[in-house]
């Protein structure tokens, strides 16, 4: 059972901020949703691998070649906020 | 085998200091990054002119492996004694910084592509063994410029991509250092290995960028950040080591922290807050397919070249040099290879000493590089010294002049009339010492044996150090 | 709707440039909000630069989803958190279909993300299904398939994650493809679950989806998981099934699905037993884990995926800033809708510390178990056919307030994304005037015995030639 104190931490491991009173609603929806996953439990893997690719591929490369970059203006012409050609982000602390 | 081998080291003190280090090592040898095809020549640029979606994390874009980084890692992993892993493959570090525009970090977890390997040191107590556990693969973030003073002063940042998704190696020792001072060898020493292998220029900022952890008596660890030189290293370890004693001295407790070293100020400071508490959720990178190049080693096994230690003992055993002067000549491969271009040409022994224990000093005290003396120069100055037309004040001198003045051997010999003087101007210098000295051979023969250096002193004086000091001596000694 | 065999006629008769102007029009007068984005400027332009490209589908309109990044043109991924980014290159499938001349004439909405099954989720408002307004085009690539069905343009471009092609192609009577994983280079996609999703061609009609599928396939060196190769799938628009083995697995008609939707079906295999093939029974006992296990892997890699939306390089920024995490947290929290973030919650929770192997490992494991039952049921098939969706469109609203209710919709086509396998949906029948969907699932990289079977299906029915009323 996920409580809603458990929310307020998942909440900060996603950067999503929640008001204290939404805490509930997400506590409930994300219960029966994890409830829901719980049927996995009932299946036997102890023998099997998991599969993280669906096809066996393996050793793709790409040779060291330069390829065109982008110009300073394309870089940064979606940047809300910019200064001297650099992205502008708030302060760290 | 290897671990058998290795004798755990007892505390050199009764704090005991133990220190590991992560090394991130760019492999800015390299044409691009690591999955893209941005070239690495940003270091004169201004920002944000080497990307592209890929490196940007723009929506959509997808990374694919560059082929050399995988051959440089597997290079260094074996110049290291590592193992090169069967199955290799990429994870997901999830975390959010604005350096990291994907908002998590390709990188390699379960599967490094080397592990278990070392490298030996020099250390306190005589040669030690530092294992490394791993070196792995991953992309370097882009670069933060905290505006208006330091992290924890700036007012807002600002960041330049161009370094974004340049290829790393992190190298990460097992804590088998003892102390600051083998912390720094250790570096010096693999920085050597690196250069050895031409994977990285190690003269650019930040081809080096070390995290240090470090705990006195089994206690927590702190682990430093942010350091971004070998003395650097040094000094920070040297901050912490203080630090926690005195905080254990007082009574207190080492948390286990990270913390960011402040270089201006010589100090590490706490960035830690409740939210730090990491989570990396590491998981397999999708976008990527696992890497099965163990097969690959042994091909680059032959490329690789002969090692600082290797060529250490063919120093010794080729050219007959002392273990400390091979040592000092290999411990950087552009000394190296200048002693081994002159060695071919001259007396291998008397060129050792004259760059072991002399070139490099003064290059030192110049803050120069071995670049800045040529080595048809120290030819010229080894054959002189060897026919013994100058004294060896005189060699010295020829080496401070060509260093700030410039000029060759022959030039600075034949404008400060350097040659060594004659055998009858000595001795006339020695008579004329002896007449004018007579209370100094009078002391001499009542048994003072220092008034020989003062009649020797004498006659450098009247040959303007021309004369051997050796023979000098000899022929006062016989004369009176 | 239209075909790209009319429209190339009408582009021969007139010109690329009045047969995109007459599209641009008809989507603009639109009832369905089809569109997020039209390009009114660049498709003309395109349009008279298709006169001298020897392409294939030269001048011919083509409607891309809006998770495609398109150069000059706004992409949205129908969220408000990309706000008015406008990307700087070309998905890889968008560089082919100007190669071949096709003319993009806009952005189609979507759910949020591709994050649904019903097209509501979207910041843009829903889009209508054009055989009945009051009901949901299917998702989340809504707005592919209702543009195609309402005869807005010829063709379009979707992504299937989950079922995300086929779930809109089956509710809105056309024929979409989610190809074998790596056939579609996703350069340029922009990921929801990284390791599920292909890009999805989408048509009126099997040959004409086949032709836009020959275009947008093939190797492209920017994904690492592209497999190598080109082919000519045309090749496969054979009215033959003489000989074909069709596996019909029991575990797609389980409760809940919708008794004209199981007739529809089951007759469409007795349909092509009549042209030359056999049936038998399969079972694939591990489908009823597919739905968790999909929404595990695919909200854990979106809880990754979506992270890069911080408002530094592209996208949504408030006026004011905090300090970083502060900052970041409080975009996230205002650009992205209420599923998106249901669904990175969850994501994060089953990456976390303790959780990973209870849930993403553990449902990566089913996910192995999955894929062997599709390998098992294959091996004595050459195709499997079953409902794509277990039931005609739902109503709008219907089951956007719940859910679970909502992620039980996607029971059919999960699997098929687990495992990688190819998959087509096309009509077969009707239910009340509404379209039901019918899907035909081959072996990877067997796209040729889909659509083969597909096309001797409709060679042989008139579905295909229903249209809805939209005037």
């Amino acid at each position: 059972m996920i409580t809603t104190k458990d929310v307020e931490h998942i909440g900060w491991l996603a950067r999503l901020k929640m008001e204290e009173e939404q805490l509930e609603g997400y506590a409930d929806q994300l219960n029966s949703v994890l409830d829901y996953f719980g049927q996995l439990d009932e299946v036997d893997t102890r023998e099997v691998e998991p599969t993280y690719h669906v096809l066996e591929m393996n050793n793709v490369f790409r040779d060291d070649k330069i390829t065109d970059c982008l110009t300073r203006d394309e870089a940064i012409g979606n940047a809300p906020k910019t200064q001297d050609g650099y992205f502008k982000a708030p302060r760290i602390i | 085998m290897r671990e058998e081998s290795l004798k755990l080291r007892p505390y050199l003190d009764e704090v005991g200091v133990m220190i590991g280090l992560e090394i991130h090592v760019q492999l800015n040898k390299l044409n691009t990054k690591i999955f893209c095809g941005c070239p690495l020549d940003y270091h004169d640029d201004g920002p944000n002119t080497h990307t592209c979606p890929v490196c940007l994390g723009l929506p959509g874009s997808l990374p694919v492996i560059n082929r050399k980084a995988v051959e440089y890692s597997i290079k260094v992993g074996l110049a290291l004694g590592c193992s090169i892993e069967e199955h290799t493959q990429f994870y997901r570090k999830n975390y959010y910084y604005p350096d990291l525009p994907k908002g998590f970090q390709i990188t390699q977890y379960d599967y490094p592509i080397a592990s278990k390997g070392y490298i030996n040191i020099e250390g306190e107590d005589g040669e030690v063994r530092i294992r490394i556990n791993r070196a792995h693969m991953e992309e370097d973030p882009g670069r933060l410029l905290h505006e208006g003073g330091s992290i924890e002063r700036s007012k807002y940042t600002l960041i330049d991509y161009n370094r974004s998704g340049v290829a790393l190696l992190e190298i990460v020792t097992e804590p088998d250092i003892r102390s600051p001072k083998e912390a720094r060898r250790f570096l010096d020493k693999l920085r050597n290995i690196l250069e050895y292998l031409d994977v990285v220029d190690t003269t650019l900022e930040g081809s080096m960028r070390v995290d240090a952890n470090i705990s006195l008596s089994g206690g927590s660890r702190s682990e430093v950040k942010n350091i971004s030189s070998h003395k650097g290293a040094e000094r920070a370890l040297l901050f912490e080591i203080v630090r926690q004693k005195n905080l254990l001295r007082r009574g207190g407790k080492v948390v286990q922290e990270t913390r960011h070293f402040d270089e201006a100020r010589g100090v590490t400071v706490s960035l830690r807050t409740k939210e730090e508490a990491h989570d990396y959720r590491y998981f397999p990178e999708a976008d990527l397919v696992p890497l099965k190049v163990a097969d690959l080693a042994p091909g680059i096994a032959k490329t690789l070249p002969e090692l600082p230690d290797a060529r250490r003992q063919r120093f010794i055993s080729q050219y007959g040099v002392t273990d400390d002067h091979a040592k000092s000549l290999t411990s950087e491969k552009q000394v190296a290879d200048f002693y081994e271009q002159v060695a071919t040409e001259v007396d291998p022994k008397l060129a050792a000493v004259w760059i072991a224990d002399v070139l490099k000093g003064e290059l030192n005290y110049r803050n120069l590089g071995i670049d800045a003396f040529a080595g048809a120069n120290m030819v010229q100055l080894v054959k002189l010294l060897a026919w013994d037309k100058i004294t060896e004040q005189s060699g010295v001198e020829v080496i401070r002049t060509i260093l700030d003045e410039g000029g060759t051997p022959d030039d600075v010999v034949a404008a400060k009339g350097l040659l060594k003087a004659g055998g009858d101007l000595v001795t006339a210098a020695v008579e004329e010492a002896i007449t004018e000295n007579p209370q100094a051979v009078e002391d001499y023969r009542s048994g003072k044996q220092e008034a020989v250096n003062f009649l020797m002193g004498q006659v450098m004086k009247k040959t303007k150090g021309r004369a051997d000091a050796k023979e000098v001596r000899e022929m006062i000694i016989q004369r009176v | 709707m239209i075909t790209v065999s009319q429209t190339l006629e009408n582009v021969r008769d007139s010109s690329a440039k009045e047969v995109v102007s007459q599209c641009i029009e008809r989507i603009e007068a639109s009832k369905f909000n089809t569109f997020i984005t039209v390009a009114k400027e660049s498709a003309p332009e395109a349009a008279k630069k298709s006169k001298n490209i020897k392409g294939s589908l030269a001048g011919v309109p083509i409607a891309i989803k809006d998770n495609i990044s398109t150069k000059g043109i706004r992409t949205t991924c129908a969220s408000g958190i990309l706000g008015g980014y406008v990307p700087p290159y070309d998905a890889h499938v968008i560089e082919r279909l100007k190669e071949a001349g096709a003319v993009i004439v806009g952005k189609v909405n979507m759910d949020e993300f591709a994050m649904g099954t019903s097209t509501e989720t979207s910041h843009y408002g829903p889009t209508l299904n054009p055989w009945d307004i009051k009901r949901v085009p299917g998702g989340s690539s809504g707005g592919s398939a209702a543009t195609v069905a309402a005869g807005e343009v010829p063709l379009a471009l979707g992504s299937d994650t989950g079922g995300s092609v086929r779930c809109p192609a089956s509710f809105c009577g056309v024929v979409g493809l989610k190809p074998t994983y790596g056939v579609i280079s996703r350069y340029g996609l922009i990921s929801y679950a990284n390791s599920l999703e292909q890009i999805g061609p989408i048509a009126s009609n099997v040959a004409d989806m086949t032709h836009l599928f020959n275009v947008v396939a093939g190797h492209d060196p920017r994904d690492s998981t592209s497999v190598p190769g080109e082919k000519d799938y045309t090749n496969a628009l054979v009215d033959d099934v003489e000989g074909l083995t069709i596996g019909v697995p029991k575990e797609y008609f389980g409760e809940g699905i919708d008794q004209a939707v199981e007739k529809s079906v089951r007759d469409s295999v007795h349909r092509l037993e009549d042209l030359g093939a056999s049936w038998q029974e399969v079972e694939m006992p591990h489908t009823k884990y597919a739905l968790a296990a999909y929404y595990v892997i695919a909200m854990s890699e979106a809880s990754s995926n979506l992270a890069r939306f911080d408002g530094m390089r592209y996208g949504l920024r408030l006026e004011k800033d905090h300090d970083w995490h502060t900052t970041y947290s409080e975009i996230r929290s205002q650009g992205f809708g209420e599923e998106v973030k249901r669904r990175i919650l969850l994501g994060t929770y089953a990456l976390s510390a303790g959780y990973m192997d209870k849930y993403y490992l553990k449902a990566l494991k089913v996910r192995t178990l999955i894929k062997q039952d599709f390998e098992r049921a294959l091996k004595s098939t050459d195709v499997l056919i079953a409902p794509t969706m277990p039931t005609p469109a739902f109503k709008l609203g219907e089951k956007i307030s719940d859910p679970l209710t909502l992620y039980m919709a996607d029971v059919n086509t999960v699997p098929v994304n687990l495992s990688g396998v190819p998959s087509v949906s096309l009509p077969c029948g009707f239910s009340n005037g509404l379209p039901i969907g019918l899907q035909i699932m081959g072996k990877h990289f067997d796209e040729e015995t889909i659509i083969r079977t597909a096309y001797t299906f409709e060679q042989n029915t008139e579905f295909h030639t229903k249209a809805p009323e939209v005037a």
